[in-house]
């Protein structure tokens, strides 16, 4: 699985999607800091980006290396090599790269520009945690979109249906049903819903420390429990864990069961 | 023309006298080895005017009551401990100084407001450099007048409102300065009922029950540098007119009923230069007119501003609003305050003519503010991507929110 992990990653290292990807965050960073030169706004500003951006690309890219790499899958498939490996390694490759070309985009121009001096550290590695996650978890979710679908335009609809679904329709369906429902309790109903989808749960989890001011607006025992405590920002944490699990063991049930 | 002379005589007297007397003020010195070893029964043996000496100590005394002009002041912080039996110090005459002194320990009641200090009746007082702890009420002025209030602490330790006590309270009180007293762990921590013309300065409320500062029925009074942290509510100014509140800080009241500063019933009332700093909300406004906001900045609070109805000619100029997650919220379709000169952090607008005024208005009020006002539970979706495109499509046209609440002229530049 390392072996195969490597090569996924150097291949994905020295393509030109990932430089593209890279640069792309490099550039944001410095554009970001030039034009506010506050640490701390340009870290609200890239968490719109984040919860957007991340997923919708984690989408695309994992499915487009799952689709371009199948003849050398084919061919790995062959050999005398556990499968669960070899789509681990695949998986582990590109979900790596891409997060390294977020950290390392991001990171530089926030390191130059003063991070480690400014009291905005914290926000700003708890913005790329995230960022990790959700690449990790999307990257899952597209794979098992693409090992299910032979044909390439159907897997790449799925893909960007998925995105498209959790990123602005869930909220959506979740902001109508609060409405519809306003007569009853609905703090753990919602709190639920939250967690439910990781991109919400990632938007929470940075709120938690931006805006918290804001979520304790709201007069419910359960929310000033949830944001008004550590137990809020654990309990997100221990979710996004098990949606990046979720995905990998639905990848290994799929790869397993598959008839190539 | 006999009886005149005589009468000019006995006045002449008297004034001598009077002069021999202030001439002559004694200092009579307290400790427990001397031979006055009580403050209650020294103030009995003094003269007006005379001055108490209060060596380091402690006097285990309550209820002391000073009924003449005296000087009464504590070197190196003489304690007096109530022992929780009652009142301390009782003021029911003119022109009486309290200095330096550490009262601890007041009684707590639930028929009598007892405090470490109480002035009743009286004018030209000063309270300075006290020390006051374990306490019930701190400062109680009643009926009081003309006195200052200067550099005290006050630390209490309440922990429910029905049991505790305020910091600083005047109760139908005029032209007093309260100034650089440090107040914590009250209910409020200075409260004003029916008072009138008190100068509020320099003073630092924090960690109180409810509201660090307090306003009933009080007209025409002036707070300046003030600073106001971790309270219930930073200040809560209700039916009164006329208050001037310029360069004070309100920082970190959170929680679901926590506001920088709470406006109820307010008229005619000037707001200038202050900063509200992560608060739940700024300043949260009901029933307020003809309210001046001015060169104020708020700083990354929950809702900067909240109108809750009611609200006419009022005028917000020269404002800054940086990073609050909600500008400003309102509740109707009417709107008759005017917004201007504002700068606006999430302003998108350009200025083509370069005259540092924005070409586009900025309209404050986000249609999802409304919707957080109907379904509280919705503040889950803050940020999200789909309230951002609604709001968006709100803001081009908008539906929910009265179409003339707009700053016409926002600021290109933050306001130095």
């Amino acid at each position: 699985m390392l072996k195969i992990l490597k090569y996924s990653f150097y291949d994905l290292i020295r393509s030109r999607w990932s430089y593209v990807y890279f640069l792309f965050y490099l550039a944001l960073g410095f554009v970001l800091l030039f034009l506010n030169n506050d640490v701390s706004k340009a870290v609200i500003t890239l968490m719109n980006v984040i919860i957007v951006l991340i997923p919708l690309i984690g989408t695309i890219f994992g499915v487009m290396y799952y689709y371009n790499s199948r003849e050398f899958t084919e061919l790995l498939l062959a050999q005398p090599i556990k499968r669960s490996s070899i789509f681990m390694g695949q998986y582990f490759g590109v979900a790596g790269s891409l997060t390294l070309s977020l950290v390392l985009g991001l990171g530089i121009p926030f390191v130059l520009y003063g991070l480690l001096r400014s009291n905005a550290i914290f926000d700003f590695s708890l913005l790329l945690i995230t960022g990790a996650f959700l690449t990790f978890i999307f990257v899952g979710l597209s794979f098992v979109i693409a090992i299910s679908n032979e044909n390439k335009i159907k897997g790449f609809g799925y893909a960007v249906l998925l995105w498209l679904f959790l990123a602005v329709v869930y909220d959506g369906l979740f902001l109508m049903s609060l409405i519809v429902f306003e007569e009853y309790p609905l703090d753990t109903f919602s709190l639920v819903a939250t967690a439910l989808n990781p991109i919400d749960l990632s938007r929470i989890l940075i709120l938690l420390k931006l805006d918290i001011s804001a979520l304790l607006g709201y007069t419910g025992a359960i929310f000033k429990k949830f944001f008004g405590t550590d137990l809020g920002f654990l309990i997100s944490i221990v979710i996004l864990l098990l949606w990046t699990i979720l995905p990998i063991l639905g990848l290994r049930y799929k790869a397993g069961k598959k008839d190539f | 023309m006999k009886l005149d002379v005589q009468h000019i005589k006995r006045i002449l007297g008297f004034a001598f006298l009077m002069g021999f007397q202030i001439g002559l003020a004694n200092t009579w010195t307290v400790c427990s080895t001397c031979e006055n070893s009580s403050i209650k029964e020294t103030i009995l043996r003094a003269a007006p005017y005379d001055t108490l000496l209060i060596e380091k100590g402690t006097y285990k005394e309550f209820e002391i009551l000073v009924d003449k002009p005296l000087v009464i002041k504590g070197i190196d912080y003489p304690i007096v401990d109530g022992e929780k039996k009652g009142e301390i110090f009782r003021i029911t005459s003119d022109d009486v100084t309290l200095d330096g002194l550490f009262v601890i320990n007041v009684g707590v009641s639930y028929t009598k407001d007892n405090a470490a200090i109480r002035v009743v009746q009286s004018k030209n007082f000063l309270i300075q450099n006290m020390v006051l702890e374990q306490l019930f009420f701190g400062i109680y002025l009643e009926k009081s007048s003309h006195g200052k209030v200067y550099h005290n602490r006050i630390i209490g330790e309440a922990v429910d409102e029905y049991n505790s006590g305020n910091g600083i309270q005047l109760w139908y009180s005029s032209d007093i300065e309260v100034a650089k007293n440090h107040v914590q762990g009250t209910r409020d921590g200075i409260y004003l009922e029916f008072s009138d013309r008190i100068t509020i300065s320099d003073n630092v409320s924090m960690n109180n029950l409810r509201y660090g500062l307090h306003f009933m029925f009080s007209n025409h009074d002036v707070y300046t540098r003030n600073t106001f942290e971790n309270n219930g509510a930073g200040v809560a100014v209700m039916f009164s007119k006329f208050i001037t509140m310029k360069n004070n800080t309100f920082r970190k009241n959170w929680g679901t009923a926590a506001y920088g500063m709470l406006l109820k019933e307010i008229t005619d009332a000037e707001i200038v230069g202050n900063i509200f700093e992560e608060n739940t909300i700024g300043i949260n406004i009901e029933g307020s007119n003809r309210i001046k906001y001015a060169d104020n900045d708020f700083i990354s609070n929950g809702w900067a501003i909240r109108v809750v109805g009611a609200c006419y000619t009022n005028s917000f100029k020269g404002n800054n609003f940086l990073y609050n997650s909600f500008d400003i919220s309102y509740n109707s379709k009417l709107n008759d305050n005017v917004f201007e000169g504002n700068f606006w952090s999430s302003y998108t607008g350009y200025d083509l003519d370069k005259d540092g005024v924005g070409d586009v208005p900025y309209r404050p009020v986000k249609l999802f503010s409304y919707v957080v006002n109907r379904t509280p539970e919705t503040i889950v979706l803050l940020r999200s991507l789909f309230m951002d495109i609604i709001d968006f499509s709100e803001r081009v046209s908008p539906v929910f929110t009265p179409d003339n609440l707009k700053d016409a002229q926002p600021l290109m530049k933050i306001r130095p």
